[in-house]
């Protein structure tokens, strides 16, 4: 690849360079957060990644929005935007507000019987009732709970 | 679209059976919400997936002969519209899951009413119905991308029925947020997959898509999208490394919430994995058949062996079944990895028993809870005596665990043996039997703690309603049934295997 075409293929595909980044920002936040929120935010950079990567799909180069003129007559010139992959992603969208309306809602419950939403809190109030557990059911099965 | 091919054009019930299968769980699910009565929402809940099992053992009655069924929604012809496509493979799914449900649920009734408070039993049943509907929407439809939306449905309603868990131990609501972001991270994987293989292709509808990568052979977005959709699809399986949610998930939530998810939930996402592998995808491009060989095999063997070891060490009833359910995973994939007809069939075989061995066992647990309250083996311990009948059902579902002959789940690991053995992979075939042996361990533990120990002083004694233990024995006569009379679950098999094998062309129009 020449010079001028190497440029033009990343920047031509900076909406696919993004989606990577984003993707692994999310990805990484989920794994390296501990505040259980903060999980859910970056589950949401995740989602919404994926969002971008299938509208670039649907962008096709001098399209315009894919509505049909009222009277139908359709100039065969005029390109249109593919718009199957909009409609994809708007269920995604619900989806992913699912989601994170379900996750949110479960961390108030959380927060209600653990008193802490920072998941070393919880990882080690859940390793003293193992351990309870283990006292109360372990010892007389010889082994471990 | 629709020209003067539409199939359904003369609207006999029958016909619209693909679409009903689905539709009538989802519509009882709101249905419950606005009638808003407890009793009311149970009878409905059980009509329903009795309803949705007649109509599952009616589509299955029609594809048998390896015909193929194919709905097109709102009379919109593939591969612009979507379509439900029923065949051997996924009408037999179909009738494990909504069989399971029907039986489920007359268990359900008391269970639930003795783990969780009064006033979330309605919304309990709604989200029931609604995690049946997600199930049987993934396993009907004939588009990829529905396939997602039908994943997400279920999961969802699987992280609150999970959560329900938190009335007896406040650990379920971990559990549930554990799940919630492992799932969703399986799921995007999945739909990121599916992205690439619309940019490689311009299609959604699944035999479109395998005609299309057919042509164009392997390319770098194709064997992308194969591996996103494996490893987002092998998390919803619990495939061996990425279980970490299961043991938790299924120790915490309600015991019917186990049971139906134990017997259900990961099952489909191997139909799915199975559709992909075999259906879209082409078992013959290298990259696949590296993958199975070089990756699926050897962790499933792991998974055998490492899941079997821990379930071994624990003092929990109902964590010991879930890793035993990882290692049962662990046979399917690799029945799966042998890419022969009768590796194949094994691993549908025993997808269909693994579900009822384990409704069976995870019920039995629940009717042990529900006197003991606790699967604590401290708790149960010499409740044989005191339960007589759950224990005994317990112990037909343990031997059917092992594989002993005349119970469901030999059959599954003869063939699993036998496919083995066809590939000349003999090493492979003693795995699959030493590792059984390690179940014999841990069943064992089960059947001494309820016989021989004496029970702890401060539990009801009696047996559970009969509400509760019929739904059981028919479970574990089911284990017996379908391990002598073996036409039925090896006839449904093979015509999968088959349609699943012939490729793209089992996909044809």
């Amino acid at each position: 690849m020449a010079d001028g075409t190497t440029f033009e293929y990343i920047v031509g595909h900076a909406n696919y360079w993004l989606f990577s980044v984003l993707m692994m920002t999310g990805l990484y936040v989920v794994v390296a957060r501990g505040n259980l929120v903060k999980k859910i935010v970056g589950l949401n950079m995740f989602q919404t990644s994926v969002f971008m990567l299938y509208i670039s799909t649907g962008k096709i180069t001098g399209g315009t929005a894919p509505i049909f003129p009222t009277d139908m007559k359709i100039d065969p010139a005029v390109v249109y935007s593919n718009p199957l992959p909009h409609v994809l992603i708007l269920t995604a969208i619900v989806v992913g507000i699912a989601t994170t309306a379900l996750g949110l809602a479960l961390i108030i419950r959380i927060r209600e019987e653990y008193d802490t939403i920072e998941e070393d809190d919880i990882l080690a109030a859940e390793k003293l009732m193992a351990a309870e557990d283990d006292k109360l059911h372990g010892e007389s099965m010889g082994g471990r709970a | 679209m629709a020209t003067e091919l539409t199939p359904h054009a003369a609207m006999s019930l029958t016909e619209q059976l693909p679409v009903l299968q689905v539709l009538v769980p989802f519509m009882a699910a709101p249905l419950i919400v606005f009638l808003g009565s407890r009793g009311l929402a149970w009878i409905l809940a059980f009509g329903t997936s009795a309803a949705a099992f007649v109509i599952a053992a009616l589509l299955l009655g029609q594809v048998l002969d390896g015909s193929v069924i194919s709905y097109h929604i709102g009379g919109w012809a593939p591969p612009l519209g979507i379509e439900y496509r029923i065949d051997a493979a996924n009408a037999f799914v179909l009738l494990l899951v909504s069989g399971i449900s029907a039986i489920v649920l007359p268990y359900a009734r008391e269970s639930v009413a003795s783990e969780i408070p009064r006033r979330h039993h309605t919304l309990f049943y709604a989200c029931y119905m609604l995690c049946l509907t997600g199930l049987l929407g993934v396993v009907a439809t004939g588009d990829a991308f529905n396939v997602f939306v039908f994943l997400e449905i279920s999961s969802l309603s699987t992280y609150v029925l999970i959560a329900q868990g938190s009335h007896r131990d406040k650990r379920a609501l971990t559990a549930a947020y554990d799940y919630l972001i492992m799932g969703t991270i399986g799921a995007t994987f999945f739909v990121i997959g599916l992205g690439m293989l619309y940019m490689a292709t311009g299609t959604l509808n699944m035999a479109d898509l395998a005609d299309r990568i057919a042509d164009q052979g392997a390319n770098r977005t194709v064997v992308a999208a194969f591996g996103f959709i494996i490893v987002g699809m092998g998390l919803k399986a619990a495939l061996y490394p990425l279980h970490l949610w299961l043991p938790n998930a299924y120790t915490y939530a309600p015991s019917v919430v186990t049971s139906f998810l134990a017997a259900t939930a990961t099952k489909v996402a191997i139909y799915v994995l199975l559709r992909f592998m075999f259906s879209v995808f082409q078992p013959t491009f290298l990259f696949e058949g590296n993958t199975l060989e070089f990756l699926i095999i050897p962790l499933a063997v792991l998974a055998m062996f490492a899941a079997s070891v821990i379930a071994i060490f624990q003092t929990d009833m109902k964590r010991l079944l879930a890793y035993s359910s990882i290692a049962q995973i662990g046979y399917m994939l690799l029945g799966i990895g042998m890419l022969s007809q009768t590796g194949l069939t094994a691993a549908i075989v025993h997808l269909f028993n693994h579900g009822i061995t384990k409704a069976a066992l995870f019920m039995g647990v629940g009717a042990l809870v529900f006197r003991a309250g606790g699967s604590f083996f401290d708790r149960i311990q010499g409740m044989g005596k005191t339960m007589p009948w759950t224990s005994a059902a317990i112990v037909l579902g343990g031997l059917s665990l092992i594989g002993v002959p005349g119970t469901a789940g030999f059959v599954s690991k003869w063939y699993l043996v036998q496919g083995a053995l066809e590939k000349g992979w003999w090493p492979v075939a003693v795995l699959i039997v030493a590792s059984s042996l390690l179940a014999v361990i841990y069943v064992w533990h089960i059947v001494e703690t309820l016989y021989l120990k004496t029970p702890a002083k401060d539990i009801a004694v009696g047996e559970v309603p009969n509400s509760m233990l019929i739904p059981i024995w028919i479970m574990a006569l089911a284990c017996i049934y379908f391990g002598l009379a073996t036409d039925i679950t090896l006839g449904a098999a093979q015509a999968a295997a088959k349609g699943l094998l012939a490729g793209s062309s089992g996909m044809l129009h």
